[in-house]
C-alpha cells in the first residue's frame, strides 16, 4: 500500500483513516483473487480457462500425429518400374538408370525442395558397405540441384550412433557439402508424432519429421547388405532411419514393420546403389573381405519390386523373398514380381 | 491486569476470550487431522474425505494448476482458505494448521524463556524472508514442470512424517502396551482400534529415519526460535503472506491509546511486530497481542484501519525476487539433469503404484504427502531414496517388494491420491475388464528370474511358490517340467518356472513370495510398466491382441483418423 502524505490541515498525531477507496480496492482484489480461483477450480470444463479435471485424464497430454503426404510422381509412359545402369562410374551409372525411367527431371522439378534418405547408420569407413556410398550420393545431389533446378537438396537420417560423426566418417557429410546439398542431423525437438493409417505397428508414432517440413519429393538412396534378421536391408529397410522413440522394440516383429515403413513413405524414387554389396555380417560389416564390389544402380518407382530384384541379383540370394517384401505386397505398397518390369542398361 | 482486579469480569467472559476460540479450532483440526490419518486405511475409509487438509492446502492447488495446468478433483477446496485468508489474513496459519499447532504446542510446552526475553525472541527478524526465496523457487520449479513444494509444505511434510515415521513409532508402543499387558494376564484386543496403520505385520518404511529426524529437528527448533519452520521455512506460510496483503481484516494499532509496553510481543506467535507497524504478510491472526493488551490499544478489525500502522507487503523486494527466480531456474535443470531417471536411464526400481501417470506427469503432480504410502494395505509402498529416483523423485512412491505386493483388487491409493499423480482407477480398470478389456491390465512392470538362485532351476529342489501366487489367469509365471534324478539319487519332478512377459502385470506377489529372501531368484523391475510408451518391453501384447480378436472389438480408431494431409507436411 502506498504511503500518502497526511493532507495539509489534519492535526499531527490523531490516527489516520483507512479510506473508502483504499477498503474498495481491496475488498475489490480479495474479491478478484477468489473469484479467479474458484473460476479455475469448479468452472466445468468445456468454460474457456477453466482447469476442473475430475477424473485426471484432462491433464494427459494429448499426442497431435500429423500424416505424410504422398510423394510418388506417376512414371512416363512406357517407362519400366525398375531400371538397372551397368558400366562406367558412379555417375554414368546413376544417369543410365534414371534416364530409363524417364529421366530424373520427369521427376523432379524446378523449385522443388527435395530430401534424401541415405543410410547412414554406423559410424564407418564407405569401404565398409555399412553406409551408402558417399560417391553416388554426391551424383545424385548435382544431378538435382544442376540438372533438375531444383530449390534445395536436404540429407537426412538418424542413426543409430552418434550423428554427427555417423555423418563424417561416413564421407556422407563431406560429399553433400562439396555437391551443394545440406545435412539434417536429429536432435530432440526435430521429432513429432507421425500417423500411419493401417499400419500394423506405427500408427502413431516418433518420426524425424524436420527435413521434410516442406519437402515436395523424397528420394531414398540406399545401400545393399546383409541383414541378421531380415536377411537384407535395401530400399524399404531404409526408411527406419527416420523413426524415433523405441524403434529397437520392432526387431520383435522386423517384418511387419519394414512393410509398415512402405506405407509410411511413398517415395518419389528408390536408388539402390551396387557399387558395394555387403554380402554377409551385415548390418554393421566390418571387414572388407565382405564386401563385394559390384556394377549396378538401380532407380525404381517401385520399392518393392527394387528389393526384389536387388536381393535376387546384387545380394544373388536364391532362398525366399524376404517375408516383410510380401507382407508389402499385402499392403498394396508395390508388387514384389519383376518378371517385365526391369529394364537393364549395359 | 489491574483492570480486571478493579472490575472483576465473570468467569464465563474470562472463558470466552478469542484465543480460547483459537485453541479449540486449533484443537478441532489437530483432532481432525490425526483422525484423518488414523481414517486412511483400508477397514476405516468408507468414503470419509481423509486427503482433505492436503486438498484445502492453497499452495498445492496453485503449484499443480502451475505445473499441470490444471486443476484435479477436489483439489478447488483450496479456494476456501484463499477466501479465508483475503478475508482475514493468514488464520489458516494459527487457527487450522494442524502442523502450526504442532510447533506452537512444542513452543509453549518447552518454552522457558521471561517476559523479556520472550519480547526479543518474537521480534521480527530479516531471516524470515527466507520462506520467501524457498516459496519462488518451488513456484518456478512447478511452472517449469516439477513439483518440489512437498518437501517444504507443511500439510505434505505431515502427512508424510505420520505416514512414514509417526504411525509406525505409535503403533509400536501400542503393540508394546498390549503385549506388556498380555503379560500380566490383561489381553486388549480393543487397542487394534488405537493402531493407525493396523497390519498384521510392523509396518516399515525405508528411509523413514530421516522423514523422522526432518520432523524432530523442525519441531525442536522451536526451543531455539519459536514458531521456527512456521516463520522462517514454511513456503504456504510465505503463500499466504502474500495473499494477506489483500486481507479485509487485520490487527490495527491505536497509536494514541499505546504505551509502548511490549506486552503484545510476549505471545505473538508470527513475530508480527504488533507493537509498531504490524507486518501483515507475518501475522498469524493469533490474537494473542489483544488478549494482552493492558490498554485495548489493539483490535482485530476491517474499518477504522490505520494505514500507518501496517507493512502490508513481505520483506522481500525487487533484487531478491530476481535472486529467487534465478535460484529457481538454475534448479530446474540441476534436478531434471541428473540422469537417474530418464527413459533411457531410470532405476529397475522405480515402479509406480497402479494408477500412476507417465513418470514426467507424475513429477509435475506428486507433493510426496505419502497419502498412498499410508493407506496401502501390505507396505509394499515406500518413500523413494536418491538413489531410486534422484533428488528430483525423493520421497515420491515406489513399490519395493521384498516389503510387499500390490493386491490384484485394491486401488486405494489411487483413490487417496489427492493430486492425481495416481490417478483414481476402478478395479475394472486396473484389471483391464469390462470396458477395458480391449486395452489390458495396467501393469506396473515386469517379472524376471534369477536362474542361479531359483531352486528348481539351480539347484534340482521343487518349489514355484511364485507360479502358486500369480495372480493372473492365465498365469504369467509358467512352468517347463523335467524329472531328473537329483544328487541323492532321488528322482524329482522340477517345475522349472518362466515369465510371460505379455500376462505379467508387475504385481510383485512372486517376488514377496520368494523363499530365496536376501536376494530374491524372481523380481520385478519396472521395464513393462503400461503407464509409458517409452518404458514398455513388448512391441505387443498378445495377451491383449487375443482378447480384442475375442471380444470382436472392432480395431481401435486411429486418432489421426480424421487430421486432413496437410501438404508439405
Amino acid at each position: 500500500m502506498a504511503r500518502r502524505e497526511r493532507p495539509a490541515g489534519e492535526p499531527a498525531g490523531a490516527p489516520r483513516q483507512l479510506t473508502r477507496r483504499a477498503f474498495l480496492t481491496r475488498a475489490l482484489g480479495a474479491a478478484g483473487v477468489t473469484s479467479a480461483a474458484a473460476y479455475a477450480a469448479y468452472a466445468p470444463e468445456d468454460w474457456p480457462g477453466a482447469a476442473r479435471d475430475a477424473d485426471g485424464l484432462r491433464s494427459v497430454p494429448a499426442v497431435k500425429p500429423f500424416r505424410l503426404t504422398d510423394f510418388r510422381v506417376a512414371k512416363p509412359v512406357g517407362a519400366p518400374d525398375v531400371a538397372v545402369g551397368h558400366g562406367g562410374d558412379a555417375m554414368t551409372r546413376l544417369r543410365k538408370a534414371l534416364d530409363a525411367l524417364g529421366g530424373l527431371a520427369h521427376y523432379v522439378s524446378p523449385g522443388d525442395i527435395v530430401l534424401l534418405k541415405p543410410n547412414v547408420a554406423f559410424d564407418r569407413a564407405p569401404v565398409l558397405a555399412a553406409t551408402t556410398n558417399p560417391e553416388i550420393l554426391a551424383a545424385l545431389i548435382r544431378l538435382i540441384l544442376v540438372d533438375c533446378r531444383a530449390q534445395e537438396v536436404r540429407v537426412a537420417d538418424n542413426p543409430i550412433e552418434s550423428p554427427a560423426d555417423c555423418f563424417a566418417k561416413s564421407g556422407i557429410a563431406a560429399a553433400v557439402a562439396s555437391a551443394g546439398g545440406r545435412v539434417y542431423l536429429p536432435d530432440a525437438n526435430a521429432f513429432r508424432i507421425l500417423n500411419t493409417p493401417d499400419s500394423r505397428l506405427i500408427e502413431n508414432w516418433q518420426f524425424f519429421h524436420r527435413p521434410l517440413t516442406n519437402a515436395n519429393k523424397v528420394i531414398g538412396v540406399a545401400p545393399v547388405k546383409d541383414h541378421n534378421l531380415c536377411l537384407a536391408s535395401m530400399g524399404m529397410k531404409n526408411w527406419y532411419g527416420l523413426l524415433g522413440g523405441r524403434r529397437n522394440q520392432f526387431h520383435q516383429d522386423i517384418h511387419e514393420l519394414v512393410s509398415d515403413l512402405s506405407l509410411m513413405i511413398r517415395p518419389t524414387l528408390t536408388i539402390l546403389d551396387g557399387t558395394y554389396v555387403l554380402m554377409r555380417n551385415g548390418p554393421t560389416g566390418g571387414d572388407p573381405a565382405d564386401v563385394r564390389p559390384g556394377d549396378a544402380v538401380v532407380a525404381a518407382v517401385d520399392p518393392v519390386a527394387a528389393d526384389a530384384w536387388a536381393y535376387r541379383h546384387l545380394l544373388s540370394r536364391t532362398t525366399e523373398l524376404p517375408r516383410y517384401l510380401l507382407l508389402a505386397e499385402e499392403k498394396g505398397t508395390g508388387s514384389a514380381s519383376t518378371e517385365g518390369r526391369v529394364r537393364e542398361i549395359a | 491486569m489491574m483492570a480486571r482486579a478493579r472490575n472483576p469480569v465473570p468467569r464465563i467472559r474470562q472463558m470466552l476470550r478469542i484465543t480460547n476460540a483459537r485453541i479449540a479450532s486449533q484443537a478441532v483440526f489437530f483432532g481432525l487431522f490425526v483422525g484423518a490419518a488414523w481414517a486412511t486405511w483400508t477397514s476405516r475409509l468408507g468414503g470419509y474425505p481423509v486427503s482433505r487438509f492436503l486438498e484445502l492446502d492453497p499452495l498445492v492447488f496453485t503449484t499443480t494448476l502451475l505445473s499441470t495446468g490444471y486443476v484435479y478433483r477436489f483439489l478447488g477446496a483450496a479456494v476456501l482458505i484463499i477466501a479465508a485468508t483475503v478475508l482475514f489474513g493468514r488464520v489458516f496459519c494459527n487457527w487450522i494448521c494442524p502442523y502450526g499447532s504442532l510447533h506452537q504446542l512444542i513452543g509453549w510446552l518447552f518454552n522457558v524463556r521471561s517476559h523479556r526475553e520472550r519480547w526479543a525472541a518474537n521480534r521480527y527478524r530479516p531471516i524470515f524472508a527466507l520462506k520467501y526465496v524457498g516459496l519462488g523457487v518451488f513456484v518456478v520449479l512447478a511452472a517449469f514442470g516439477s513439483l518440489q513444494v512437498g518437501l517444504l509444505d507443511p500439510i505434505c511434510l505431515l502427512h508424510r512424517s505420520f505416514a512414514t515415521a509417526i504411525a509406525p513409532m505409535f503403533d509400536g508402543v501400542v503393540d508394546g502396551t498390549r503385549s506388556a499387558l498380555a503379560g500380566a494376564g490383561l489381553d486388549l484386543p480393543a487397542l487394534a482400534a488405537v493402531k493407525l496403520a493396523p497390519a498384521g505385520e510392523p509396518r516399515a518404511f525405508i528411509g523413514s529415519f530421516w522423514i523422522g529426524a526432518l520432523l524432530v529437528t523442525l519441531v525442536a527448533l522451536n526451543v531455539v526460535v519459536p514458531r521456527f519452520f512456521c516463520r522462517t521455512l514454511c513456503p504456504l506460510g510465505a503463500f499466504l503472506g502474500v495473499l494477506s496483503r489483500l486481507a479485509l481484516f487485520r490487527i490495527n494499532r491505536d497509536a494514541s491509546a499505546c504505551t509502548n509496553c511490549n506486552l503484545c510481543l510476549t505471545r505473538c506467535e508470527g513475530a508480527a511486530d504488533p507493537a509498531g507497524q504490524l507486518r501483515l504478510s507475518e501475522c498469524f491472526a493469533c490474537m494473542s497481542c489483544i488478549d494482552d493488551c493492558p490498554e485495548d490499544a489493539l483490535r482485530f478489525t476491517a474499518l477504522r484501519q490505520d494505514p500507518e500502522q501496517v507493512v502490508a507487503t513481505p520483506d522481500f523486494g525487487r533484487r531478491q525476487l530476481l535472486f529467487t527466480g534465478a535460484l529457481g531456474m538454475l534448479a530446474f535443470p540441476l534436478l531434471k539433469n541428473n540422469g537417474l531417471n530418464t527413459d533411457a536411464s531410470y532405476s529397475p526400481g522405480l515402479i509406480r503404484p497402479p494408477g500412476s501417470v507417465e513418470e514426467g506427469e507424475f513429477l509435475k503432480k506428486c507433493i510426496k504427502c505419502e497419502q498412498c504410502l499410508k493407506v496401502c494395505p501390505t507396505n509394499v509402498l515406500q518413500p523413494a531414496g536418491l538413489d531410486i529416483a534422484g533428488p528430483e523423485g525423493l520421497w515420491t512412491p515406489v513399490m519395493v517388494f521384498n516389503l510387499g505386493h500390490c493386491q490384484l483388487t485394491c486401488t486405494l491409493c489411487s483413490e487417496v491420491c489427492p493430486t492425481g499423480a495416481i490417478r483414481r482407477i476402478t478395479v475394472e480398470e486396473k484389471l483391464g475388464r469390462g470396458p477395458y478389456r480391449s486395452r489390458g491390465p495396467l501393469a506396473l512392470g515386469t517379472a524376471f528370474f534369477d536362474r542361479g538362485r531359483c531352486l528348481p532351476h539351480a539347484m534340482q529342489i521343487p518349489c514355484v511358490v511364485c507360479e502358486e501366487v500369480c495372480p493372473v489367469s492365465p498365469k504369467a509365471i509358467q512352468t517347463e517340467d523335467e524329472e531328473v534324478i537329483d544328487a541323492f539319487g532321488q528322482r524329482v519332478l522340477l517345475n522349472k518356472p518362466f515369465v510371460v512377459p505379455d500376462l505379467c502385470i508387475g504385481c510383485g506377489i512372486c517376488q514377496s513370495e520368494c523363499p530365496v529372501t536376501a536376494s530374491r531368484a524372481v523380481y520385478v523391475t519396472a521395464v513393462g510398466e503400461t503407464r509409458s510408451a517409452a518404458r514398455r518391453l513388448l512391441l505387443r501384447r498378445r495377451s491383449v491382441l487375443a482378447a480384442q480378436a475375442g471380444a470382436g472389438d472392432a480395431p481401435a480408431a486411429s486418432p489421426g483418423a480424421a487430421l486432413p494431409a496437410t501438404p508439405g507436411q
